[in-house]
């Protein structure tokens, strides 16, 4: 059931859509044609979508990112993969639903899935904690990760979280260890692994299982060290700076492509990827497919040679 | 993965040996109000004589009581900030760098070198909360990069002092990287079993907790420090409840697992080097000059 929601630069596309719709009815039920009006309309329709989407600003594209319709992990992967059987828990504490992992094919290719997973109505947020993971759910990614190590399958990561939690459980049960061990853990795993930023990456919530071979980045996604509010609350003393911040921090995927933080940006369908799901999905299937066949026949040491490298070398610095 | 710091916090951030005090010989106890005379805590490592409390020092007191005298030397000092995003909130970046540098009389918030401890030849990385709040940039994640492959290289143990309140915003994603940068090289130095030290300081928290300071074989902290990943305010707003007492400080992360040894000022030096005499064998039988065998 799709959530009644609208983003203010949506605005305009949404009051077309309706108009198109009424005159799809008004045609339906007084056999009025409108044929070609409503023809004219749809191709007004698809300029718009792709006017307003290609000038979207840095703001607007974190609203995007957040949309509550917006394809989380477990859509993307009903469209893009089969045979898929999940596994749960860190064998330690719980399992955490904020993060989903487990088994699956992507056109034949086996592969340990993991991915960040927010709920699409108030109930399922409440249970997948809005995609804000626990250390048990960084320890279960993890497990996961050695499996895929050591059964040698390569790893596809989906990373959409608002952040890590923040908590006195999440504390006491270490979420920076959890996190840290996972950047180090990630960075020498002997198998491919192969992420897609999709929504949101926010901070160390992302970076915990954001170590990768390969680092693509939907167009509309973010990713930044802080959120833009939590930047805004301390160097502008007010989260109503989002703005201004997003913009300061850089925060979106030309941005991180240029910085050299991302490999590749997969653009989405006008719109967002909200409006076309499935072309949306299709995009991120035939990307991931391309990635996990380059990576497949890389010497696991030379593998991980590379990618310690390559994070080695991250950062813009004065060599006086 | 950055800490918040507010007005209310912003006292007890300055360095407490540097504090001006009106009389400059008297000092109150930020824990238990006592005033203590300035040169009984001089002799007693900026601790109070009363409750314990551990006052904040500058790095260059730690490279005082840690290392053999005369022994550190410096290097990476012409790894210097950029400000690669142009960053501009209320303050440029670049003035923010300008006045830290003045305010700490450091090039940035880490300095990396070789020293000795116990006659122990050990790559050393030392943090310092006066150079925008230790924050982790492009610099403090490329010296210390170079701290650990000299590590790698020389086949010595290596020695990060933390003191942080995160990672810093205004390098952006760049500063989110550095903490993969330093824990991937941390992955090499377990590789080949070269022991690594990480040493918390009062506060040590969100990027830098969340990557190397996490990652030692061997975690020590002074008593009573803030640690942890997100920020105590942050938390309180999320839970909409009173935090307990005692959150995140030392004694709470070592109850839940999180820290080997907890240690007074005093005794830092000889615990560092009693845990290199366990779990480092150099080349030579370098004798001690702290333990008798
Ligand atoms: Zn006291």
């Amino acid at each position: 059931m799709p959530i009644e929601f609208t983003l203010d630069f949506e605005k305009p596309i949404i009051d077309l859509q309706r108009k198109i719709e009424e005159m799809k009815s008004i045609a339906s039920q007084d056999g009025v044609d409108l044929e070609s009006e409503i023809m004219s309309l749809e191709r007004k329709l698809q300029k718009l979508r792709v006017d307003i989407y290609k000038n979207l600003t840095r703001w607007q594209r974190v609203q995007v990112a957040r949309h509550p319709r917006r394809p989380y992990t477990l859509d993307y992967l009903s469209k893009i993969s089969q045979n898929f059987i999940e596994i749960h828990g860190d064998r330690n504490f719980r399992d955490d639903e904020a993060v989903v992992c487990g088994f699956a094919m992507i056109d034949g290719r086996k592969v340990v899935v993991i991915g960040q997973q927010k709920g699409h109505d108030a109930t399922e947020n409440i249970r997948r904690n809005f995609g804000m993971m626990h250390p048990e759910g960084y320890r279960k990614a993890l497990r996961a990760m050695k499996l895929a190590e050591k059964f040698d399958l390569p790893v596809v990561i989906f990373i959409d979280t608002p952040g890590a939690y923040p908590g006195i459980g999440a504390e006491e049960r270490g979420q920076a260890e959890a996190i840290a061990r996972n950047i180090l853990e990630m960075a020498r795993l002997q198998t491919p692994i192969v992420i897609t930023i999709i929504g949101e990456g926010a901070s160390g919530g992302a970076l915990g299982i954001g170590i990768a071979d390969v680092l693509m980045m939907m167009e509309n996604a973010w990713y930044s060290v802080i959120s833009p509010e939590g930047c805004a609350a301390i160097l502008w003393r007010d989260r109503a700076f989002g703005k201004q911040s997003a913009d300061a921090l850089r925060v979106s995927a030309p941005d991180l492509l240029e910085l050299g933080v991302i490999d590749k940006i997969l653009p989405e369908p006008p719109g967002g990827a909200h409006s076309d799901p499935n072309r949306a999905a299709e995009i991120l299937k035939e990307n991931i497919i391309a990635e996990l066949d380059r990576l497949k026949d890389v010497p696991k040491n030379e593998l991980v040679d590379m990618r310690i490298a390559k994070y080695r070398n991250m950062g813009i610095y004065k060599q006086a | 993965m950055i800490m918040l710091w507010f007005k209310k916090k912003n006292r007890g951030i300055q360095n407490d040996a540097q504090r001006k005090i009106p009389d400059g010989l008297w000092l109150k106890c930020d824990e238990c109000g006592e005033i203590i005379y300035k040169k009984q805590l001089d002799r007693s490592y900026w601790t109070c004589p009363h409750c314990g409390f551990h006052f904040k020092v500058t790095s260059d007191y730690y490279i005082r009581i840690l290392l053999d005298e005369g022994t550190f030397e410096v290097m990476d000092e012409n790894i210097l900030p950029k400000d690669p995003l142009k960053f501009k909130d209320r303050k440029k970046y670049v003035d923010r760098i300008e006045a830290a540098k003045k305010k700490s009389g450091l090039s940035e918030a880490v300095r990396v070198g070789i020293g000795k401890i116990d006659n122990i030849t050990v790559s050393f990385g030392i943090m310092d909360f006066r150079f925008i709040g230790g924050s982790m940039g492009s610099v403090v994640g490329e010296r210390l990069a170079r701290a650990i492959e000299r590590s790698l290289d020389m086949k010595i143990p290596l020695i990060i002092l933390s003191a942080s309140g995160g990672a810093r915003m205004q390098e952006g994603i760049l500063s989110l990287m550095q903490m993969a940068k330093t824990s991937a090289l941390l992955a090499k130095l377990d590789d080949e079993k070269i022991p690594y030290i990480s040493v918390l300081t009062n506060p040590t928290t969100a990027g830098v907790m969340a990557s190397y300071a996490s990652l030692g074989d061997i975690i020590m902290v002074e008593p009573k420090a803030l640690l942890g990943f997100a920020g105590p305010r942050v938390i309180q707003q999320t839970i909409a409840q009173e935090l307990p007492p005692g959150f995140q400080s030392s004694e709470f992360f070592q109850k839940h697992g999180f820290v080997d040894i907890i240690t007074q000022r005093k005794e830092l030096r000889k615990n560092i080097a009693l845990m290199l005499r366990y779990l480092y064998r150099p080349a030579d039988n370098i004798p001690s000059i702290i333990f008798s065998d």
